[in-house]
């Protein structure tokens, strides 16, 4: 009997078996784990934020980020990050409903946007370094930009590899529309990604 | 569950969200923030207007996205919670940011007048004699 046409009724009582929650089985146990880690990592970003947002309030000297970072260039990383996430949910379909082609083409686009967005942000801290003259350990304004956004960066990093890996291996030829909770997974982990740097942009860079 | 029912609950299932209409709503919120930034409203203002404009695209990226919309109210719960711990981290940063005082942007704090510093200072009070 599938899970939704399942009524399950006991004397006179009658419960609909879609609205109980699913038992631990091997096949949803990925994406809870996965939204466990999500949980802990974003109290970390959110810790993070938190202390950034404590030390810039009430302080005066606090510089204007626009005077040192770069808002447009940040807009497009901000866009990239977004088409990307499409990518990723376009490619699940793919692996989900069998079409390898669609997989593969969907996922190497978001490898490539997780690439396209660490080199512009390894250009971006470049400047910063040189140009700008910044540095972690010059003041607080500075200290707080570069542990945000290189924490991200390093989440970009795992992102990009655990994606080139599936999508090596779909090139190979072993990952089935049987394992498509994998890309599932990995597609959780890339969109918190997004959705951590749609508020690292906000507070850090506009705000 | 009728049949009709199921057979709904099985096409949306598998239709999903439109993920190029959510793309696009990111796309346009994100060039609200941007025109928000540059128009020069009030402090207030922008800050309050772009952080929930980052918030909405935050929750269209978790529901769409991440398909908390399509999932079991026990994965949601999951994910609300480091929302509402984190907002009483932020109120209980309050007290602290209320009453401290800033003298130095690089965090070297130089107290002139110690008296002047309020009922919770950044630097310890003097030793009391017993």
């Amino acid at each position: 009997m599938s899970e939704a046409a399942a009524v399950e009724t006991h004397g006179h009582g009658a419960v609909q078996a879609d609205q109980l929650e699913p038992s631990l089985t091997p096949g949803n146990l990925g994406k809870l784990g996965m939204w466990t880690f999500l949980a802990g990592d974003a109290m970390t970003f959110g810790a993070g934020i938190a202390a950034y947002g404590a030390l810039r309030i009430n302080n005066p000297n606090w510089p204007t980020p626009a005077d040192y970072l770069g808002i447009a260039t940040t807009a497009v990383m901000t866009f990239i990050l977004i088409c990307s996430s499409v990518t990723m949910v376009e490619s699940l379909d793919g692996i989900q409903h069998g079409n390898q082609s669609k997989f593969r083409t969907f996922m190497a686009l978001t490898v490539l946007g997780g690439i396209l967005f660490l080199g512009m942000q390894a250009h971006e801290w470049h400047d910063l370094l040189t140009e700008k003259g910044m540095s972690v350990k010059r003041d607080l304004f500075d200290a707080t930009f570069f542990i945000l956004t290189g924490f991200h960066g390093c989440h970009v990093f795992g992102g990009v590899v655990f994606n080139s890996v599936l999508l090596i291996r779909g090139m190979m030829g072993k990952l089935t529309q049987a394992k498509a909770g994998l890309v599932e997974v990995a597609g959780l982990y890339w969109h918190f990604v997004d959705l951590v740097w749609i508020l690292i942009f906000t507070f850090i860079y506009l705000i | 569950m009728t049949t009709q029912a199921a057979i709904s609950g099985h096409e949306a299932e598998h239709s999903g969200p439109n993920y190029i209409a959510v793309f696009i709503y990111l796309a346009v919120l994100t060039a609200i923030e941007l025109g928000v930034y540059a128009m020069g409203l009030p402090k207030a203002a922008k800050v309050s207007l772009l952080v929930a404009l980052a918030w909405a695209k935050a929750v269209l990226v978790a529901m769409y996205f991440m398909h908390l919309a399509m999932e079991r109210k026990g994965l949601a719960i999951i994910a609300i919670t480091p929302v509402i711990l984190v907002t009483f981290l932020c109120f209980m940063l309050l007290p602290d940011l209320t009453t401290r005082m800033w003298t130095r942007f690089d965090h070297k704090i130089k107290v002139t007048n110690p008296a002047e510093m309020g009922a919770n200072p950044v630097a310890p009070p003097p030793m009391q004699a017993p």
